[in-house]
């Protein structure tokens, strides 16, 4: 329901209700204190939510559940707000539900390679907690100091290791979610599979449409003894993309294979001085870990595959601070790009392999016809691209660029048979897009499955999955040239 | 090769429009599992064959009546293979049948499941429309993940046409060990071992004798055989086939009598339970074959309280069906996504879980 329509005392209603549940400093209703929380990590698009709240029980999410659904108040999730698609962005009548103050590890099995955690405890301090006992937690966006669990398992995110040890849907066994009507469920368990239907797999990436994650249970790795890192420099993004193919298959599964472009190179090496080639076309960082000898008999077959590629400079990581030092570059280079341009846009398409080659060269097309710069670097290994197209929000013009050539990037990367995201979520970002990935059926079956956990339509309403009318104008509009007016709605910001 | 898609969506329609229940048949080998199912049959084994290949993308696409055999001999010819190692038990298994039924072998605690490595699929739903979830690239997030919710549905949610699975290089070497431990001590050391960076691949344990798999590059594999000791094992891998095909002794219907043999999904580190019966370890303790006498609410209990569940694999059913039955809650959930693919309840009815 759009806020005009909400009777005006909708507000004074809620907040009456929330005070029985939470502590009042945990209830945030002044307009000023809001702010923080009008947007996630995609700051396009803004909205302030009618209030926002910060439980720290299950017992008082269950409560705030149950309080929304009597009064029909939408409810929208955040974790740490690093989503990069819109999809922690408050709705103007509804609630914000923070998951900060679950920070809590709860228990680490060593013997099990296990962890149970709070959905707001922050990526990397699994790693950091499960270090101690020879371990970790495999899924390692970029974003790990600061992104959470709750958020990671609402976009099944990634990171530069998920080729060889998975997204998140690999490396989770159990979640209690409650759900739109204030019930609590357990989903999956300590065992390695549950009795019934497959419902972790459905719930990992449902960007906080099923239900509020509200505490989980991780798998941990071993650590491996040894990592090593290649650093191959190529002359042209077409040889680099094709190398990624030729390690695959010489039957090497790397640890992490990433890929930059020229100008991301350029980018990372002035912020971070990683000793990164400046003058090569691109560059594959390619990580090889197990034992030692498994990791040198890589090594071996990985230095020959590069070279026969036609790597222009092949270099090792001498020490384990140079090895660091090569992926502080590549981890940083979001927002070392990001000093490029007033602004960047990230798109987070997937390709088969074998198209890479083909599909950048689309993009550096595309990128001299819209007259904006793009730099590229991204999970190669996945064929995952994220393309950060360089503009200034300030300018409508280059803003309505930006957003048209973003949106050709991602019907590009569908028409050569892959997806218009690979770790990022659909969120409020790629609703119009969800229309040429998917048809009518498809997209229904979607509906039909978010109103047999969410009947009311409670949960992050709007986001993900788009309305048939959306599709509809979306192709009325041209689709792939043209960017519907409704799409501007949230950039007032 | 033959793609027969339009055929069985007209067949589902029709089905759907008389309100007709359809048994999904591929070759039956797994017939034993989903005995619940009823209904007039529906033969998937003619739509086949392999839909795409590229051994460098590490993904292959192939239809559902495809026989198991047929595309696993094709993936090995190239030195790849599906990494769950999905039993097949019976030569003419089909792909479908083993996504279906989502199993998974000896290999699963250390590179995952069936649901694991399934990128996309093609499915009839319950009123006769193809769906199309998922694809042939590694990363995905547009939409929910349905490709993964049909592994393990039995067929319940949708008649898969086609299936992308992600394939891995087979190992440059693998060697079998053989140790003897008791029971609990072979528990304690698979967990241990576990949790340490080796090339693991697979563990079981039957009447005091431990077996570990090593996998990976000839030297890896060679210093930790020596590190964990035992003796190697001549025919390791056809060890390993015959107990993810339950071609065991210890398998051996004839042994069974009146008991039931049981599938035991537990949490790895479970201490043995307390269960009167014949037990295997496989998966590193987290999959536990039970031959037992006892009823089935003792079993389910005591696999419950442990913090798992129970399938009767074989043996009677038990009244209320072969799996482990639900919370209330999670019943409901379940039919309302029954719904949402099935409205009329035509596709395999009885399955996973008995509606009432
Ligand atoms: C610099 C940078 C680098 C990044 N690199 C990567 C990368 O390498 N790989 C990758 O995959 N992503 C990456 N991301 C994206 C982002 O970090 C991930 O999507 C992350 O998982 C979001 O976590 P969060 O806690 O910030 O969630 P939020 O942004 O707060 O929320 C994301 C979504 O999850 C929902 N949600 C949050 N918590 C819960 C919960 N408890 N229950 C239900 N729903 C919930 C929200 O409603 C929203 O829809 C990057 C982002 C940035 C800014």
């Amino acid at each position: 329901m759009p806020a005009e329509t909400r009777p005006p005392d909708a507000k004074a209603k809620l907040l009456a209700g929330l005070r029985e549940i939470l502590p009042s400093e945990a209830i945030i209703a002044q307009r000023e204190a809001l702010r923080p929380y009008e947007c996630d990590g995609l700051p396009a698009y803004r909205q302030t939510p009618l209030v926002a709240v910060l439980p720290g029980t299950i017992a008082q999410v269950q409560s705030i559940m149950r309080l929304c659904s009597r009064l029909a108040v939408p409810v929208v999730a955040r974790g740490a707000a690093t989503g990069l698609s819109g999809g922690a962005l408050p709705l103007a009548d509804g609630l914000l539900l923070g998951l900060a103050r679950f920070d809590r590890i709860l228990s680490l099995d060593p013997l099990a390679r296990t962890a149970r955690v709070q959905p707001g405890v922050r990526n990397l301090a699994i790693s950091e907690a499960a270090a101690a006992h020879g371990l970790y937690y495999a899924p390692d966006p970029s974003s790990q100091i600061a992104c959470t669990i709750g958020g990671n398992i609402a976009e099944n995110s990634g990171g530069v290791h998920c080729l060889k040890y998975g997204l998140t849907v690999h490396n989770l066994l159990e979640l209690k979610l409650v759900t739109a009507d204030g019930e609590l469920l357990t989903i999956g368990g300590e065992s390695l599979d549950a009795a019934g239907y497959d419902l972790l797999a459905l719930l990992t990436g449902s960007e906080g449409m099923l239900g509020i994650v509200v505490e989980a249970l991780v798998r941990l790795l071993p650590k491996p003894p040894v990592a090593r890192v290649l650093l191959a420099a190529f002359d042209e993004v077409g040889r680099a993309a094709d190398a990624v193919g030729e390690l695959i298959a010489a039957g090497i599964v790397p640890a992490g294979l990433e890929m930059m472009d020229r100008l991301a190179i350029r980018a990372a090496e002035d912020f971070v001085h990683a000793g990164y080639p400046v003058d090569a076309g691109a560059m594959l960082l390619c990580e090889l870990d197990g034992t030692p000898e498994e990791v040198a008999s890589q090594l071996e077959c990985a230095i020959r595959v590069l070279r026969a590629a036609g790597a222009s400079e092949l270099r090792e990581a001498r020490d384990e601070a140079e090895r660091a030092l090569f992926w502080k570059g590549r981890k940083s280079a979001f927002p070392a790009v990001g000093r490029l341009a007033p602004d960047y846009y990230c798109m987070d398409g997937t390709v088969p392999r074998g198209r890479l080659a083909e599909v950048l060269e689309g993009i550096a097309e595309r990128s001299r016809r819209y007259g904006l710069p793009v730099a590229n670097v991204f999970h190669a290994g996945d064929g995952n691209l994220h393309p950060l197209i360089l503009y200034d929000a300030n300018d409508p013009e280059q803003l309505r660029k930006a957003e048209d050539f973003g949106a050709e990037i991602l019907e590009l990367s569908v028409a050569v048979g892959g997806s218009i995201t690979g770790e990022h979520g659909v969120g409020q970002e790629k609703l119009h897009q969800m229309c040429v990935q998917f048809g009518p059926a498809e997209l229904a079956c979607f509906r039909d499955l978010k109103q047999a956990f969410d009947p009311a339509g409670l949960l992050n309403p709007g986001k993900a999955i788009p309305q048939p009318r959306h599709c509809s104008e979306y192709r009325e509009l041209g689709g792939d040239t043209l960017t519907p007016p409704s799409r501007r709605g949230g950039l007032d910001g | 090769m033959a793609d027969l898609s339009a055929r069985l969506a007209a067949r589902v329609r029709e089905a759907s429009e008389q309100r007709q229940p359809l048994r999904l048949a591929g070759s039956g080998s797994k017939a034993f599992l989903s005995d619940a199912a009823h209904g007039e049959p529906l033969e998937l084994r003619g739509h086949e064959g392999i839909v795409s290949y590229q051994p460098r993308e590490l993904v292959v696409r192939a239809r559902a009546g495809t026989r198991l055999a047929d595309l696993e001999a094709l993936l090995a010819g190239n030195r790849q293979m599906l990494a769950f190692e999905p039993p097949a038990f019976g030569a003419d298994a089909t792909l479908g049948g083993a996504i279906a039924c989502g199993l998974s072998g000896p290999r699963r605690p250390y590179v995952g499941a069936a649901r694991d490595f399934v990128l996309g699929a093609q499915l009839i739903d319950g009123r006769g429309q193809r769906l199309r979830f998922g694809g042939e690239v590694m990363k995905n997030v547009a939409g929910y993940d349905v490709s993964r919710l049909m592994v393990g549905a039995f067929g319940s949610l949708g008649v898969l046409l086609d299936v992308s699975l992600k394939v891995l290089p087979r190992p440059q070497q693998e060697t079998t060990l053989v140790l003897e431990h008791a029971l609990t001590d072979a528990l304690a050391r698979m967990n241990r071992l576990a949790s340490r960076a080796l090339p693991l691949s697979a563990a079981s344990w039957h009447a005091g004798v431990m077996r570990l798999r090593l996998s990976g590059a000839a030297e890896a594999v060679a210093s930790a055989a020596r590190e964990i000791g035992g003796e190697r094992q001549a025919d390791g891998e056809a060890y390993w086939q015959a107990l993810r095909e339950q071609r065991l002794e210890f398998f051996d219907p004839a042994r069974l009598g009146g008991a039931r043999l049981w599938r035991l999904s537990l949490p790895p580190t479970r201490p043995p339970l307390d269960l009167e019966g014949d037990c295997l370890l496989d998966w590193g303790g987290a999959q536990r074959w039970l031959i037992s006498e006892l009823t089935p609410e003792v079993v389910r209990r005591a696999a419950a309280e442990a913090g798992g569940h129970a399938t009767c694999f074989r043996g009677p059913a038990p009244e209320d069906g072969r799996f482990h039955p639900l919370t209330p809650a999670m019943r409901r959930l379940h039919q309302r996504l029954k719904q949402v693919f099935d409205p009329r309840a035509i596709l395999n009815p009885g399955l996973p879980c008995r509606t009432p």
